[in-house]
């Protein structure tokens, strides 16, 4: 009965949250994503990192439809994407995303932020969708701001509340596109923070992410791209203590010093 | 010790905080005020200088025409005639009626009070930020309150006289004309906006076509078409009625307008707003009514209330179809043998233009109000 070595805080099953076969992507005349072939289990904490433009937001926007891909098959939770827009938004509605800029809504308010998807989506009754948001909000520890403005809060704060507001949806995957890039140095660690908590709660997760620390935390296994391909894929252990590949030593050592 | 003396040491550390000093008079206050806006420049001095000159020079012989000379109530034109005689208020008294209600019957015309009334009550009911239920105001004003003005205004068989269309006129009609151009035209902009973006070909073809062609023709273009056109369009006991037609050729008209103005409302959301509501799988138009457009419109608001004026005042070419509104009353009552004078025309436009300009402004004032409000905390 010895585990499995990828095994690391939660327990892997063989469902399969997230499958991308042979996956091509052009925009226009460029190919930005090559023969993509990504594989994600029940639990697992999936980092990927590469230089930038090597495609790595862009294959996990391929997941929930933000971006169109051409050739290749992605399973989300057992559904295929086609371009049946109800397809679509079923899959969105499991699939949590946390974007670089956090993409809160402006003009209402915290708490507003995190129940519209529950009420108008799920057609939750408003009292449910507020004790669930305030809930969540408490997990990512500004309960006291709910009823603030996104304008009004800092840039860690706002990128906490759009984690709260992903995760009021109930979402089987949570995918992060560069969560950390746009904030500044001081603000880093409580996100990473609220991350390194979901993570632990066995949250299915992608993470786009330069944080190195983070990877090494938390990830089951980490994808390194470069060029629109995946050029390697291991352990964080082995990823950073015995690189394969010219490219992910050539990145790694430009960003470890 | 002095700044530049802690300034030159290598190292320094604050033991205690620095005193909070108040500023320089001539940087706050009246001084301040006056000095940065009106003599900021030596060019600006000037035209300061130059503009008080003009309004001392106008504003006496304006008072003086306007007030002190006027003639506030006579029973003809006589005193009005008078050598020296200022603008002729007791003309606008005597038409008061006629400038309001145009033909429309005088033992009828409470119909019309009654109406108006009730507009304003529900357009202050859903305008007032501060008033509550504005779901209820907004269905009683579009829905319920069309209906009812359509049989207060137009009667029904049996339990009010029918007052036909063509007797309609004055300040009623131009406000009739305008808020349904404003009703329908925001809606429809909307629709038109959000089609010329569509990703459906058919759909954007048609709106771009619309647009485009609408906008490319003058507002007197379309008014003429809708009235001679329209009829042909539909069999005859249909035929729109004859103050519907403009109606309908203004509502279309404004729409074209708006949808440019909605435009670059969408065009200015940030390509973040769409992708953080679609990854939350809102279906389109819940994204678009919930997230979108309420901070687009927002933004254009200016816009759209420009529109709201332009149509305001394009609302007097109506008269060119044959419509009584205000200002065609204003055109009528003027030729009137007992009132005429030399006074009367300039009289009755000074009036006609007071009542445009004080609804345009108070657009305006509410609008800029709107804004404020809307901002406060909102601010990306």
């Amino acid at each position: 009965m010895a585990a499995s070595p990828l095994v690391k805080t939660t327990p892997v099953t063989n469902d399969i949250a997230v499958e991308i076969v042979g996956m091509h992507k052009w925009y226009g005349e460029f190919h930005v994503l090559r023969d993509v072939n990504l594989t994600v289990r029940r639990g697992e904490k999936i980092v990927i990192c590469g230089p930038s433009g090597s495609g790595k937001s862009t294959m996990i926007r391929c997941i929930n439809r933000l971006e169109e891909h051409q050739q290749g098959t992605v399973v989300v939770d057992g559904v295929p994407l086609t371009n049946d827009l109800k397809r679509i938004d079923e899959i969105r509605r499991d699939v949590g995303m946390v974007f670089q800029h956090f993409n809160l809504f402006p003009h209402l308010t915290v708490l507003e932020n995190c129940t519209l998807a529950p009420i108008w989506v799920r057609k939750m009754p408003q009292k449910q969708a507020e004790e669930i948001a305030m809930h969540y909000l408490t997990r990512v520890k500004i309960p006291d701001q709910a009823l603030k403005y996104p304008g009004q809060l800092s840039g860690g704060q706002q990128q906490r509340v759009a984690i709260a507001r992903s995760l009021c949806m109930s979402p089987k995957i949570m995918m992060f596109d560069e969560p950390t890039s746009a904030l500044d140095p001081e603000m880093v660690k409580e996100v990473l923070d609220t991350m390194v908590q979901l993570a632990q709660d066995g949250m299915t997760m992608l993470c786009v992410t330069h944080e190195m620390g983070f990877a090494r935390q938390v990830a089951d296994r980490v994808v390194f791209m470069d060029r629109g391909e995946i050029v390697e894929i291991n352990t964080p252990e082995e990823f950073f203590k015995n690189p394969q590949h010219e490219r992910t030593k050539l990145f790694l050592s430009q960003i470890l010093h | 010790m002095s700044d530049q003396a802690i300034g030159s040491r290598i190292a320094y550390v604050r033991r205690e905080a620095g005193p909070t000093r108040p500023a320089p008079i001539m940087t706050r206050g009246v001084f301040a005020w006056v000095r940065e806006n009106l003599f900021s420049t030596p060019m600006s001095g000037v035209l300061t200088i130059g503009s008080l000159l003009f309004v001392l020079w106008v504003a006496p012989d304006t008072f003086r025409y306007l007030i002190s000379d006027a003639v506030w109530q006579a029973p003809d034109g006589v005193a009005c005639r008078a050598p020296g005689a200022g603008a002729c208020w007791a003309f606008v008294a005597a038409k008061f009626e006629y400038f309001m209600y145009g033909s429309y019957p005088r033992g009828e015309t409470w119909r019309v009070d009654v109406t108006l009334v009730l507009g304003l009550a529900l357009i202050l009911w859903l305008l007032i930020p501060r008033l509550p239920r504005k779901g209820m105001a907004a269905f009683a004003f579009f829905v319920v309150y069309p209906v009812v003005a359509f049989f207060l205004l137009r009667g029904l068989e049996g339990v009010l006289p029918i007052v036909e269309t063509n007797l309609w006129g004055g300040v009623f009609v131009s406000l009739l004309v305008a808020a349904v151009g404003i009703v329908a035209s925001l809606p429809l902009g909307v629709l038109l906006a959000l089609g010329r973006r569509s990703q459906l070909p058919f759909v954007k073809f048609f709106c771009v076509v619309f647009i485009e062609f609408v906008r490319g023709v003058p507002l007197i273009t379309v008014l003429f078409m809708a009235n001679t056109m329209l009829p042909l369009f539909v069999p005859q006991e249909w035929t729109p009625d004859r103050l519907l037609r403009p109606l309908i050729g203004v509502s279309l008209f404004a729409a074209a307008y708006m949808a440019e103005v909605v435009r670059a409302g969408l065009q200015a959301m940030p390509k973040g707003q769409f992708e953080g509501a679609m990854a939350l799988g809102l279906p389109y138009w819940k994204m678009m009514r919930l997230i979108i457009l309420p901070q687009a419109l927002t933004t254009v608001i200016p816009g759209i209330v420009n529109s709201f004026i332009a149509l305001f005042k394009d609302t007097t070419l109506v008269a060119i179809v044959g419509i009584f509104d205000f200002l065609r009353t204003v055109e009528t009552a003027r030729l009137d043998p007992v009132w005429a004078g030399p006074t009367i025309s300039t009289t009755g436009y000074v009036f006609a233009a007071i009542f445009y300009w004080v609804f345009c402004f108070a657009m305006s004032r509410y609008s800029q109000m709107l804004e404020r409000k809307l901002a406060a905390g909102r601010r990306r």
